[in-house]
């Protein structure tokens, strides 16, 4: 089993970096925060498979919760609204504050 | 730099709700596709064509169609893999032409 790096509830912000090739990890998350919400699998890396090779070591796989505010500078829904987005661990980082 | 697939939270256009009915050689590259990840090790990944269908760059990316954009990625990565060769592809591709051609005058 493979330690993982963030726990349900944890406070996590996406990466902020525009590395080139097939990545996961949707442009609009990058830089924002949100909250572990479960742990999704842990799977062959994507950015690995995608270029003829095995994928290997695996990856934990989080669905993360944002607040859509907190990914659109002019939300015009429901503040309360969330989406949940699935994100490699490699993407993310702890933080304490939003 | 946002790519040109990566297009969450863009302004799309109105969505076509209109039901599709597959060409018969679309089903053939869905089923094509399918089998190339089936073998072991897999020829070609789906996180592989996803990658190929992002590297055709932003003019194919949205002159394709979607299947269109399949078939370009599935290509690229036959001949990566050396499935087949860019020779043995022109040929084929000049004996299909020549073949439609006649077909379409006969």
């Amino acid at each position: 089993m493979i330690p993982l790096r963030f726990a349900v509830g944890q406070r996590v912000r996406v990466r902020a970096v525009f590395p080139p090739g097939h990545i996961r990890t949707p442009y609009y998350t990058r830089g924002c925060v949100g909250i572990i919400e479960s742990l999704a699998g842990i799977d062959p890396n994507p950015e690995h498979l995608a270029y003829g090779h095995l994928g290997h070591p695996p990856v934990p796989l989080y669905r993360v919760r944002f607040h859509q505010p907190d990914l659109w500078p002019n939300y015009g829904g429901n503040l309360q609204d969330t989406v949940v987005v699935d994100i490699f661990e490699h993407w993310l980082e702890a933080t304490a504050h939003a | 730099m946002r790519r040109p697939h990566d297009v969450g939270g863009l302004e799309g256009g109105p969505i076509d709700t209109e039901e599709h009915t597959l060409e018969p050689w679309e089903k053939r590259v869905v089923v094509m596709r399918r089998l190339l990840a089936q073998q072991s090790p897999p020829v070609m990944t789906l996180d592989a064509l996803r990658r190929g269908i992002e590297d055709l760059g932003a003019d194919d990316y949205n002159r394709l169609s979607y299947y269109e954009r399949w078939t370009a990625s599935i290509t690229n990565n036959l001949i990566h893999q050396g499935v087949i060769s860019i020779d043995e592809l022109s040929r084929k591709m000049e004996e299909v032409e020549t073949r439609w051609r006649k077909e379409r005058t006969s």
